[in-house]
């Protein structure tokens, strides 16, 4: 009987388990490290909006503060998206007539709030509230970044679950003094080691279990 | 078994566990004809069709399932585990029997298991595979199911490794990659002989590729029975922890009836129990229809029963320790269990369950009816439904009148939950006729070390030129 397969089968055959190995073992490291790219999930990403609102140009340039509009950030669970009458505050006069800003004045004539484009959001499923988290020490920059270098809106964290715990796991390190809450360009300073501990003996930050428990963000 | 070549003189008063008349070209032809038929016979054609409406049923109650969630089935506060629970239970059980026979078996030098070892591990491979889809669609969102596994994954969480669920998943993952691996070494030699025999050159080629190079060489026959019986040592522990780890997801709850030490040998050997009852209910039929009453000989069908009297009187054992311990453990609620179990609103699945599992099978003590067909056959199929019986006591009447009596309610099945469970036995028979049609069933050179043939050493070398393209097995028995 002849033979029923060439000789070269045999490297074939060889050469099928290590490519196999090979092509599973990247094939789920693509998988992992694909669910992690802004691709997914959308950091770095500018999103469009109804009206061209620049942070950079009303916090870096005017410095204006975080809460002037997002008023119950120390009070509620949203951080509260400002009014067109808030708008309305400075452009009944600054730029009043550039068309541009057409949108911002019809909405204010015809009393419907512009449509905002949402840009930080988190799934139903957990339940976040700004307000605990600015009263305990956690600053704007630390989650939305450095916002007043921003034209449009874009989220500089990737907001999975994994970027959740790694603060809740470890808060000392990013933790700041009352003061320092809005200030877009704080930077932990040398001894953070030391200061992040007396912070969270100050703000009573809960045990490790506590903060990663499943019902602490999941209710 | 050879002691008769042993010891001189001493003459095996147990029938062979193989036919008369059989030489190897006989035998290999015998089983490999089966594959090699040109033709499918009517009662195969017909058989598959109906296992494979069921599952078909299968298919389409998933369908559903996924579209709609698991609120079709009749699952609900405080019966959160039921039909899905006891599927699942009921088929790991009946996968032990192949790893039992094919591992343990083979450690202790069975040769009577070499007929039937292959076919009962297709046996445990198609029930495990029918047993994973229940917790799997039980999750509710069967497409995360790869969260049960621990991976680096974005939610920066590993799941919970002190939960006995968890533990379920890396037993059965384990049961079924051992069971398959051990399955398809076992088949390399049979492939080869599949490849040597076969007419076509398709068939040439496909078997030539299962058969990886296999040549039938003496380091070939030295790496496998390596290979084999390190494969067996691994299976071995399988045999005891798989179901064990099953027992925990209920011995480690608090619910009375479920929080029992007893439990984990009591699977175990409900699930030796159950899976010897399947190999028997599938065996039986089998053996007649392909006519292979030598090679699954009277010899098997005792073995299998008197295997199944000793694990039906341990189950027993455990039946009567549940019952005892409710009652010197002083615990209102275990008393309560017990009788809520015995004489509640569901009492009659109880008393079922203790004909079909412990009386029933007493019969098998005589043994004359051990050598009835007709009797074995139906005492297995009670014990079918006894085991399933079992699971459907445990879990469910455990669960629905737990501590709070404002909390109790009556459990009542849906079709679908029917569908799902009738649709699992077809699929499952749908891969056993598969499986009987297109894979040696029997495997060709574990019998030929059986044939007295083999027994003789200075003739190994001509019966191995004349007939035998896969070359003879070195003997297990011997």
């Amino acid at each position: 009987m002849p033979q029923l397969f060439p000789r070269s089968a045999n490297t074939l055959a060889r050469l099928s388990i290590v490519l196999g190995a090979v092509i599973a073992g990247g094939v789920l490291l693509f998988i992992l490290n694909f669910n992690r790219t802004p691709y997914v999930t959308q950091a770095f990403i500018a999103r469009e909006q109804p009206v061209q609102f620049s942070h950079k140009h009303h916090v870096g340039d005017d410095g204006i503060d975080c809460r002037y509009c997002h008023t119950t950030v120390e009070q509620t669970a949203s951080a509260g998206l400002p009014a067109t009458k808030t708008c309305m505050n400075c452009h009944s006069q600054l730029f009043a007539n550039v068309p541009y800003l057409e949108i911002v004045r019809e909405s204010w004539r015809s009393g419907k709030p512009i449509k905002w484009t949402r840009v930080h959001d988190l799934p139903d499923f957990a339940y976040f509230n700004h307000s605990i988290h600015v009263n305990k020490g956690v600053g704007c920059s630390t989650c939305h970044g450095r916002v007043d270098l921003m034209p449009l809106m874009w989220n500089t964290q990737s907001l999975q679950m994994e970027w959740c715990l790694s603060c809740h796991r470890n808060p000392e390190p990013i933790l700041r003094e009352q003061s320092d809450i809005t200030k877009m360009d704080w930077e932990a300073p040398a001894d953070q080691a030391v200061r992040g501990r007396e912070l969270a003996k100050k703000y009573n930050i809960q045990s490790t279990q506590v903060l990663t428990s499943c019902s602490t963000c999941h209710r | 078994m050879a002691e008769a070549t042993k010891n001189k003189g001493y003459v095996d008063p147990r029938p062979p566990v193989i036919g008369p008349g059989y030489d190897f070209n006989s035998l290999t032809n015998k089983i490999a004809d089966i594959v090699f038929m040109r033709h499918f016979q009517k009662g195969w054609l017909f058989g598959l069709a109906v296992a494979f409406l069921g599952a078909l049923m299968l298919f389409n109650t998933i369908g559903y399932l996924v579209l709609k969630g698991v609120g079709i089935w009749g699952n609900s506060v405080p019966v959160g585990w039921a039909f899905d629970i006891i599927n699942f239970v009921w088929w790991i059980g009946i996968g032990h029997a192949g790893t039992l026979i094919s591992a343990v078996l083979l450690l202790l030098r069975q040769s009577w298991r070499n007929s039937i070892n292959r076919f009962a591990e297709a046996m445990t491979l198609f029930a495990v595979a029918c047993a994973g889809l229940f917790p799997a669609l039980h999750t509710g969102r069967p497409w995360v199911d790869y969260w049960l596994f621990p991976y680096p994954n974005t939610m920066g969480m590993w799941p919970n490794f002190r939960s006995p669920l968890m533990w379920d998943v890396f037993a059965v993952s384990t049961y079924a990659t051992v069971s398959a691996l051990f399955w398809y070494i076992g088949l390399i030699p049979d492939l080869a002989t599949m490849r040597d025999s076969a007419k076509e050159k398709w068939q040439r080629m496909i078997f030539g590729m299962l058969a990886m190079g296999w040549r039938g060489d003496a380091r070939h026959w030295h790496r496998y029975e390596s290979a084999y019986l390190l494969l067996a040592g691994l299976s071995t522990p399988l045999v005891l922890s798989v179901h064990s780890i099953v027992s925990f997801d209920f011995a480690v709850g608090i619910i009375p009836g479920w929080h029992t030490t007893v439990f984990p040998p009591y699977f175990v050997a409900g699930a030796i129990y159950a899976g010897f009852a399947m190999v028997l209910t599938i065996g039986i039929p089998v053996r007649k229809f392909y006519h292979l009453e030598d090679l699954i000989t009277m010899r098997h069908i005792r073995n299998m029963s008197k295997v199944m009297l000793a694990t039906g009187l341990i189950v027993g054992y455990g039946y009567l320790m549940e019952l005892f311990i409710s009652w010197y453990s002083g615990n209102t609620y275990e008393m309560f269990m017990m009788k809520n179990r015995m004489f509640g609103p569901y009492g009659y699945m109880y008393w079922l369950l203790i004909l079909c599992n412990i009386i029933v099978p007493q019969v098998l003590w005589i043994k004359k009816y051990r050598e009835n067909l007709k009797i074995v056959f139906l005492v297995s199929m009670f014990i079918n439904v006894g085991m399933w019986l079992e699971r459907f006591v445990i879990i469910v009447m455990s669960l629905n009148r737990d501590f709070l009596p404002s909390s109790w309610r009556m459990y009542k099945p849906t079709v679908f939950d029917f569908s799902m469970f009738f649709g699992t036995i077809g699929f499952f028979l749908t891969l056993m006729f598969l499986f009987i049609r297109f894979v040696p069933m029997i495997p060709i050179f574990e019998m030929k070390a059986l044939l007295p043939q083999s027994k003789v050493e200075e003739k190994r070398e001509e019966a191995v030129e004349g007939s035998l393209p896969g070359g003879v097995a070195p003997q297990f028995g011997d």
